[in-house]
């Protein structure tokens, strides 16, 4: 079948382990204000592919994938396409090509399910630690990445829980203590990674004509998210 | 044979004849370990160091050279002995002073003359009046020129020719020094010209005799030239530092006799290795030592320099010599050629600092061993300073005691020799076939004479028709073209102290090239898949081209694109090979560029691919900048696609990439760099440079040179100090694809 890709990107090197092909898929339904791909959000944006094709294309890659690297899916939300990923995933799952989905864990449901069955590693963007920041910040309920992440742990799948540090919001004692019990809580995470927030994408954002939410928060350094792992994750 | 400098060593067919790859073979400890026995620089090393970093930045100052001996002409024994410091390890220097550069006319006395000027020098009367009665290789050169070969010179179709100064690229055996003493080779040469004496006396057998005749000559002028420095190098080294010295004369007294435009030093690291296992072993040598005298080795070819033209610099940027090492690979038994010695070489860039010189070249394999794969990586992170060649591919055809010469070309050592072959401009020859004869740049009417194409839209099979047309005529012009020079370049100034390092019976490779491979690739991509209307002047001329609608780029690993490029690089190997070679010499071809990618694009005017007239080319095999969607892998998918069997004599890529995009620390960086590596060679690509930094470090070099006076980035199959290079070429570095997403 077909999906919907905004693009592809042959290196990757921060999406999951190793040197790995990011497939960045088309169309998401949260709108959060530190988001750094909203050229992604619009379903009939991008352009359709086969699966096949995509298959085919990846396969020409794999020399570079060495033993720990593979294909991550990222976004947009790639569980929007949960269908087409499932059939891609499992072309790659039957060559033995390590599978990594980058979301938001923000849906779950019957074709999800499926596409678990073929995933190797999920990266969760798990962006707040309390409720009303979620709502407020990505327009999506907090209880949807809990149910998303305690059916990870069912299932046994690896999880690394990503976090972009956004100074003021989420960067707190709170909230890092949050993390910290989530990984007491869960023992399918295997690692936590801050992010610094970035604002790279105000270009992006410009010429889409709409503002960027976060355009007055500044950025948050290296050092900041390496020391509050250092203190809170280490 | 016997030598008492032998004892310790393992014998074999080496003791009989001259064999060096068999010593190795023979002697050698494979190393598969890490980088954590290396000794830092001595205290002499740093002093030594200061020297020159004083050295060069005066040099810096003085607008890029440090002074010139006007008066001598550069030979072997024709200066005092010359050192950086009193505290020499190694010593030797090609003019009596450090960084002093000396004369060579023997290519050709303009050169000689305007570079002298260029800095503000006079040539010397007497040297002027002895080559007034000497011919020189450029003399030779254009006395047989024919109207067309100069015209297709002027319109830069063939650019960079090697017929106005050295052709160099040939990489003596220097190492037969060291292992076997010059009498010894003396004796042997002596032998192969009796032998020759007794064949029938055609011409090829006459010059053969006089060729031979000059080796010997030139070997006891080698020998002269030690004694000089108070060494005897009539017989073989006795331990390791004698081997660094006694193969570093032979280089030196090469540099001395040739100006060539790439002066290889071959492949010494793990023969060396030998020596200083031996003398670890029996206790004269530790660690820092060891270290000591490849630190210092390397000095003393970093102070290596040639009197160059400014035109010269424009093609070839940033004063390079190509002294070229080549380190690692692995043997024909399947064990691995690293050593702990291929290790110290690598650490000098540690110890003495990044650098361009010399041209540190890692022959990769996919079975190298991990600890020397990650050190390779996590050096070219923190230094940007080595490249990468496709041992695997390289081997099958050259044995295992190969070595590169320039950028890319492999030959095996003391046994194959290369006539440099320089370039032509595809691009520009698209465009000479579009218009029918004519060079839209500079107007010189040149090759068949058809008049422009006349159509609406330019249509792909006739274009090609066409195109196939005028490379039949331009191949065949080319290999005349190279005939002569390398005639004239044998007649004029033969290269006696190399070749004297090579077999008797030694065989020959001419070495083609192509420049501007993306931008005819691009081109006929748009022909063949958009639409492509051609624009005239008043003349009727095609000068420019309007492109509607998209096309298939190379760079995207597309192959509706990356045919066209594999498709012309085996169309213009097979034309070259329809006429013969000079001296019987095997064709061979490249895509490489140097830096003369800058140059070869302000020659040539707009492309259909939506190029501008006089708008830089890609680097040699790189695609085109900023044309490349898919990313990082999918440019080097591309370029590994190009047949390695038709352009044997190298396939050069240069790949930037900003430190975040490959990794997130050091440790994920390296190992990713090791993956990339692995990932590509096993696709049969042939080199890579890699260069991890970001743009803005060159921006501020651009504006800052003052700040960066050691910033080494690698080009096109070199390495350059960035402020080094001319404004022109540091902005086209500039603009270059940094891969950079995340």
């Amino acid at each position: 079948m077909k999906g919907r890709i905004h693009s592809f990107q042959s290196l990757g090197t921060v999406d999951g382990p190793g040197i790995r092909n990011v497939v960045f898929m088309q169309g998401c339904p949260l709108r959060c204000a530190c988001c750094h791909n909203p050229d992604t959000w619009d379903f009939n944006g991008g352009e359709e592919i086969e699966g096949d094709k995509l298959i085919e294309k990846i396969f020409r890659f794999r020399s570079y994938f060495g033993s720990d690297g593979g294909v991550t899916v990222s976004g947009g939300e790639p569980l929007c396409q949960a269908e087409f990923l499932t059939e891609l995933f499992s072309g790659l799952k039957n060559a033995g090509i390590n599978t990594a989905l980058d979301t938001s864990g923000c849906i779950y449901n019957e074709q999800v399910e499926k596409l678990l069955k073929y995933t190797d590693l999920v990266l969760l963007d798990y962006k707040y630690a309390h409720a009303e920041d979620y709502l407020r910040y990505t327009k999506c309920d907090i209880k949807k990445v809990d149910l998303f992440i305690s059916e990870l742990e069912k299932k046994n799948i690896p999880v690394w829980i990503r976090r972009v540090i956004i100074p003021g919001l989420n960067d707190d004692e709170s909230s890092m203590l949050q993390l910290k019990s989530l990984r007491e809580k869960y023992t399918c995470i295997k690692k936590i990674e801050l992010l610094p927030f970035r604002k790279l994408c105000i270009e992006k954002y410009q010429s889409l004509g709409i503002s960027f939410p976060f355009e007055d928060i500044p950025e948050a350094s290296k050092e900041k998210t390496e020391k509050l792992e250092a203190e809170f994750l280490g | 044979m016997y030598f008492e400098q032998w004892n310790g060593f393992n014998g074999g067919n080496w003791t009989e004849n001259i064999d060096v790859r068999d010593f190795i073979d023979k002697n050698y400890t494979p190393y598969t370990g890490d980088g954590s026995f290396l000794a830092p620089a001595t205290e002499r090393t740093k002093k030594a160091l200061a020297e020159l970093e004083r050295l060069k930045k005066l040099e810096q100052e003085r607008g890029g050279v440090l002074s010139v001996d006007t008066t001598t002409v550069s030979s072997l024994c024709n200066y005092k002995p010359g050192y950086l410091c009193d505290e020499d390890i190694i010593v030797g220097m090609q003019t009596d002073e450090p960084l002093k550069r000396g004369v060579n006319p023997f290519g050709g006395i303009r050169m000689a003359r305007s570079a002298c000027e260029a800095y503000g020098y006079k040539l010397s009367d007497k040297i002027e009046e002895y080559f007034r009665y000497r011919t020189t290789h450029n003399d030779g050169v254009f006395r047989i020129y024919t109207d067309e070969m100069k015209a297709a010179r002027h319109c830069a179709l063939l650019t960079g020719l090697p017929d106005a100064y050295g052709r160099g690229r040939i990489i003596g055996d220097y190492r037969r020094i060291a292992l076997y003493g010059i009498d010894k080779l003396i004796e042997e040469k002596k032998k192969d010209k009796q032998k020759a004496g007794e064949n029938f006396m055609d011409v090829d057998n006459i010059r053969l005799l006089e060729e031979l005749y000059q080796q010997i000559n030139f070997l006891n002028l080698l020998k002269e030239m030690a004694s000089m420095y108070g060494f005897d190098i009539s017989k073989p080294a006795s331990n390791a530092k004698e081997a660094i010295q006694w193969t570093y004369f032979g280089y030196l007294a090469a540099n001395k006799e040739q100006n060539g435009a790439a002066m290889s030093f071959g492949r010494t690291s793990t023969f060396f290795d030998i020596y200083i296992e031996r003398d670890l072993k029996n206790g004269v040598l530790d660690e820092s030592g060891a270290q000591e005298l490849m630190d210092d080795l390397v000095l003393k070819l970093r102070c290596a320099r040639h009197l160059r033209t400014p035109e010269y610099n424009e093609l070839f940027g940033g004063d390079p010599m190509w002294i070229t090492e080549s380190i690692g690979g692995m043997s024909l038994n399947h064990k691995t050629l690293v050593t702990k010695n291929s290790f110290r070489v690598l650490n000098t860039l540690y110890n003495l600092g990044p650098a361009p010189e010399p041209n540190l070249t890692v022959l990769w394999s996919n079975a190298l061993p991990g600890g020397f794969k990650k050190f390779c990586a996590k050096i070219s992170i923190d230094t940007d300073s080595i490249q990468y060649e496709n041992d695997d591919l390289m081997r099958p055809r050259f044995g295992d005691d190969y070595a590169i010469a320039c950028c890319v070309s492999a030959m095996k050592v003391g046994k194959q020799m290369q006539f440099f072959g320089a370039r032509t401009n595809l691009a520009k020859l698209l465009l000479l076939s579009i218009n029918g004869g004519v060079d839209n740049v500079f107007g010189t009417h040149i090759g068949p004479q058809m008049g422009p194409i006349q159509d609406e839209y330019l249509d792909y099979k006739k274009v090609m028709e066409r195109f196939t047309v005028y490379l039949e005529w331009l191949c065949r012009l080319y290999v005349n073209t190279m005939n002569c020079i390398h005639y004239m370049h044998d007649k004029y100034a033969y290269e006696k102290t190399q070749m004297a390092l090579h077999d008797t019976d030694v065989e020959r490779l001419m070495a083609f090239g192509v420049a501007g491979l993306s931008v005819i690739t691009d081109s006929l991509s748009a022909i063949k898949f958009a639409k492509v209307r051609p624009i005239k002047d008043e003349n009727g001329i095609i000068v420019d081209f309007e492109t509607e609608g998209d096309f298939p780029k190379y760079g995207n690993d597309d192959n509706r694109a990356d045919e066209i490029a594999q498709e012309l690089l085996v169309m213009v190997h097979n034309e070259l090979k329809k006429t013969p070679a000079y001296k019987g010499a095997i064709h061979t071809l490249s895509a490489l560029t140097i830096t003369s990618n800058v140059m070869y694009g302000k020659k040539t005017g707009a492309t259909p691919d939506g190029r501008k007239k006089g708008e830089p080319f890609a680097p040699g095999a790189n695609p085109m900048h900023n044309r490349e969607t898919n990313g990082a892998l999918a440019s080097l998918n591309s370029v590994s696609k190009l047949p390695y069997s038709s352009a044997s004599d190298g396939i050069s890529n240069t790949f930037s990439i900003i430190p975040d995009a490959l990794g997130k620390d050091e440790e994920n960086r390296i190992a990713n760099l090791v993956t990339m590596l692995d990932g590509y060679f096993a696709n049969d690509a042939h080199h890579i440079n890699v260069n991890v930094m970001n743009r803005e470090t060159l921006m501020d070099a651009y504006d800052h040179p003052e700040n960066y006076p050691n910033l080494t980035i690698r080009v096109s199959g070199y390495a350059v100090n960035f402020v080094k290079l001319s404004r022109e070429q540091q902005r086209e570095v500039i603009k270059r694809t940094f891969h950079e997403a995340m």
